[in-house]
C-alpha cells in the first residue's frame, strides 16, 4: 500500500478497491462453490439414508434395480484399487524424485521434468483404452487370473496416473532440504548414497507424505480408467485373491449408472449418497495432507 | 458419456463465474464503496449456481410442434441397442422429408423414457418394455405414454473363437450366469474358469436377460446375476473382452455381434432343438432368447411424429434387417 503520491493521483481510490474486492471476491468464491456443491451433495444424497435400512445401505449387494444398495463392496473396492495403487506408486514416484533432484545431472533434469509433466496431461479415458486392449490381457496371462480385469490393472493405471502428482511434489518436498545438510553429510564421509537415504529423504519427509495423499486423493477419485478396467463386478473384495479380481468403485458406480437413473427415485440418491460417501473421504484425505505442509512449515521445512 | 452428462450439469455455473463477476463487481463495488459489494456478489453466484444444479434442468428441446412452413423436429433419444437402427431411419427419413429434422441419441432405455416423462423427448427408445412405476410417474406428470413395436432383437450369447462349447440350453445359461456353474468342464467345455460378462445393469438388456433367461421367465424368482459378474460399461466393452479371454462368456444384442466371436446355439430345454440366432428363427420364434424393441411417444402422437412412426413401421422396415435386428414382418 506504499504508493508515491503521484501514482495515487494519477490512480483514483476506486479502481484500486474494485480490484481488491474482485480479488478477494474470487479467492472467496472457490470457497464457496466447494461449500455450495457439498450442500447440493448433501442435498440429494441424504435421502439415501433415510430411505434404505441401513442394513441393506452398508450390505454386500449391490443391485440397484432391485432394491439393494449396498455400499460395502464399492467402498472396499475403492480402498482396495487406491492402496494398491499408492503402493505401487510410492516407491517409484519417491525414487523418481530423489533421481531428478539429487542424482541425474543438470541437462537431464531439463529433460526429464517437463516429461514428468507431460504425463499428468495424458486423458485417463485414453489410459484407459490402453489398459484394456493392453495392459488387461497382459495381466491375465502373466498372473493366470481368469480375466484381466481386475483391481490389479486399476491400480497400475492409478498408480501411473498418481506418478506425476508424487513426483513433482516429493521433488519440491527434497527442493526444500537445506544445501548444507547435504554437505554437512558428504563431510561426515557419508556416500552420496547414504546422505540421501539417511539425511535428505527424512528431512522431507513430511513433503513426501502429502505427496502421497496428493496422489491418493487423485487416485480415489479417478473414474473413467477404473471403469474401464477394473470390470465393476460388485462383489466383496475379501478374499485373498481380491487383488486379482474384478471390483466395482464408487466412483465408477456414479459414472455408469447416474446417466439412466429416475431423478429423485432412491437409485438417484443412493448414487449422491455414494458422491457423498466419495467427497468425505476425499476431503479427510486432502485434509490429512494439509495438516503434514502445516507441520512442516511450523517445523521450518525441515522434518 | 455417463461422465459427460455429469459435466454438463455443472459446467454452467463454473463458466458463469468469469462473466458475471466483474459486472456485479463494478456496479455495487462502485456505488456503495464498502463491504456488501463482495457478500452480494457471493449471494449471486450462489444463485447462478445452485439455479444451473438444481432447477434449470435441461428445457425443451426443439419440440416446435406448431412451427408451420419452418423445420419440424423430432427429439429420439434412448436405448444403445437402439440406437444405429434409429440412426439409419432418421437419416433415410430426413432424405426423403427434407423439412423434418431428427436428432437421435443413445444413453440406454431408462434414458429415454425418464425424458419422456419429462416431456423433453418426442420419441423414447426403449429395449425393454416400461416398468409400471415409470408408467405411474408419466401418469403422475400428466402423460400417458404410447407404446409401438418397432423391430425386433435376438439376444446372442457369444464366447472366445477358441471356446468348444457351442450349445447352451436357457437353463445352462441361468445357472452359468448366477454363479451356479463356475467351469467351462461343467457344461461340456475345457477346464477353464467362467468370467462372466454383463451390460450395466440400467441397460434394458441386462434387465430382459435377467428375466427372460436367469429367471427364466418366471416373475417369482429372485435370482440375481452372480456377483462376480462384471458390469462393462458399453457393448464394446464385451466384445473387447470375449474376443481376448478364452474363459469369457457375454451376451449381447444380435445387431452388435462381430465375425470375430463365437455365438453359442440356445434350446429352451435339453428336449427341443439347439437354434443359432438369425432373422429366421428369430422371425419364425424358434430362437428362444428374443425380444420386440420399442419406441414410446408421450400420448398419441400427432403430425409430423405420427407420419414418422407410420414410416418406421412401413418403409422403414427394409432397413432393420441391414443393421442386424429382424424386422416385424
Amino acid at each position: 500500500m506504499s504508493y508515491t503520491g503521484k501514482t495515487t493521483a494519477s490512480r483514483p481510490h476506486w479502481t484500486e478497491f474494485f480490484v481488491e474486492s474482485l480479488i478477494r471476491v474470487l479467492g472467496f468464491s472457490t470457497i464457496g462453490f466447494v461449500l455450495l456443491i457439498f450442500v447440493f451433495l448433501l442435498r440429494e444424497g441424504l435421502p439415501i439414508f433415510f430411505e434404505v435400512a441401513p442394513g441393506n445401505l452398508f450390505g454386500a449387494l449391490w443391485y440397484p434395480t432391485f432394491n439393494l444398495y449396498g455400499t460395502l463392496p464399492l467402498i472396499l473396492g475403492s480402498a482396495l484399487v487406491t492402496v494398491m495403487a499408492i503402493a505401487i506408486a510410492l516407491p517409484l514416484g519417491v525414487a523418481t524424485a530423489v533421481f531428478v533432484r539429487e542424482v541425474a545431472p543438470h541437462w537431464t533434469r531439463e529433460i526429464l521434468k517437463p516429461m514428468i509433466e507431460v504425463l499428468a496431461g495424458i486423458p485417463s479415458v485414453v489410459l484407459g483404452f490402453f489398459g484394456m486392449i493392453l495392459v488387461a490381457p497382459i495381466v491375465r496371462e502373466f498372473l493366470g487370473v481368469p480375466t484381466g480385469l481386475t483391481a490389479f490393472s486399476g491400480a497400475l493405471l492409478l498408480a501411473y496416473m498418481a506418478l506425476p502428482t508424487i513426483i513433482s511434489v516429493a521433488e519440491d518436498a527434497l527442493d526444500a532440504v537445506p544445501k548444507s545438510y547435504r554437505d554437512a553429510g558428504l563431510a561426515m564421509g557419508a556416500t552420496q548414497w547414504q546422505t540421501i537415504w539417511r539425511i535428505v529423504v527424512p528431512a522431507a519427509r513430511s513433503g513426501i507424505v502429502t505427496a502421497v495423499m496428493l496422489g491418493m486423493g487423485r487416485a480415489i477419485g479417478e473414474t473413467m480408467a477404473v471403469m474401464m478396467v477394473t470390470g465393476n463386478a460388485g462383489r466383496m473384495p475379501l478374499s485373498l485373491d481380491s487383488l486379482f479380481r474384478p471390483v466395482r468403485t464408487m466412483t465408477a458406480t456414479i459414472a455408469a449408472e447416474m446417466g439412466e437413473v429416475a431423478r429423485d427415485s432412491t437409485h438417484y440418491h443412493a448414487l449422491f449418497g455414494i458422491g457423498v460417501i466419495l467427497f468425505i473421504l476425499t476431503f479427510l484425505i486432502n485434509l490429512a495432507a494439509a495438516t503434514s505442509i502445516f507441520k512442516k512449515r511450523r517445523k521450518g521445512g525441515l522434518r | 458419456m455417463n461422465q459427460k452428462t455429469l459435466r454438463r450439469r455443472l459446467q454452467p455455473a463454473v463458466s458463469t463465474l468469469p462473466r458475471m463477476a466483474p459486472r456485479h463487481g463494478s456496479i455495487y463495488v462502485h456505488q456503495m464503496r464498502v463491504g456488501p459489494g463482495p457478500i452480494l456478489l457471493i449471494a449471486g453466484l450462489a444463485v447462478a449456481l445452485a439455479c444451473s444444479l438444481m432447477a434449470c434442468e435441461p428445457r425443451q428441446p426443439g419440440v416446435q410442434h406448431g412451427s408451420i412452413g419452418a423445420v419440424q423436429t423430432i427429439q429420439n433419444i434412448g436405448s444403445d441397442t437402439l440406437v444405429n437402427l434409429a440412426l439409419a431411419w432418421a437419416e433415410a427419413y430426413m432424405q426423403l422429408h427434407p423439412e423434418v429434422r431428427i436428432s437421435v441419441t443413445g444413453g440406454g432405455s431408462g434414458t429415454g423414457i425418464a425424458a419422456m416423462i419429462n416431456g423433453t423427448v418426442d420419441i423414447a427408445n426403449a429395449s425393454r418394455d416400461m416398468k409400471p412405476e415409470e408408467i405411474s410417474a408419466a401418469r403422475a406428470n400428466g402423460i400417458t405414454p404410447v407404446e409401438f413395436v418397432v423391430a425386433r432383437d435376438a439376444i446372442a450369447i457369444i464366447v472366445h473363437s477358441s471356446n468348444p462349447v457351442s450349445e447352451l440350453t436357457v437353463r445352462q445359461i441361468s445357472d452359468i450366469f448366477t454363479g451356479k456353474t463356475t467351469n467351462w468342464r461343467q457344461v461340456g467345455g475345457e477346464d477353464r474358469p467362467i468370467v462372466l460378462l454383463s451390460r450395466e445393469s440400467n441397460s434394458g438388456t441386462y434387465v430382459y436377460f435377467l428375466e427372460n433367461v436367469i429367471r427364466l421367465g418366471d416373475p417369482k424368482s429372485r435370482l440375481l446375476f452372480s456377483p462376480d459378474t462384471l458390469l462393462m460399461p458399453s457393448s464394446e466393452g464385451i466384445g473387447t473382452e470375449v474376443r481376448q479371454n478364452p474363459n469369457a462368456i457375454g451376451y449381447d444384442g444380435l445387431g452388435y455381434v462381430s465375425g470375430e466371436e463365437k455365438v453359442v446355439a440356445v434350446a429352451q430345454d435339453a428336449n427341443r432343438p439347439y437354434v443359432l440366432p438369425s432373422v429366421v428363427t428369430v422371425n419364425d420364434g424358434s430362437y428362444p432368447i428374443s425380444r420386440p424393441l420399442y419406441m414410446y411417444t408421450a400420448g398419441e402422437p400427432g403430425g409430423h411424429i405420427r407420419a414418422y412412426l407410420n414410416w418406421v413401421l412401413h418403409d422403414g422396415q427394409a432397413s432393420v434387417l441391414r443393421l442386424g435386428f429382424v424386422p416385424l414382418r
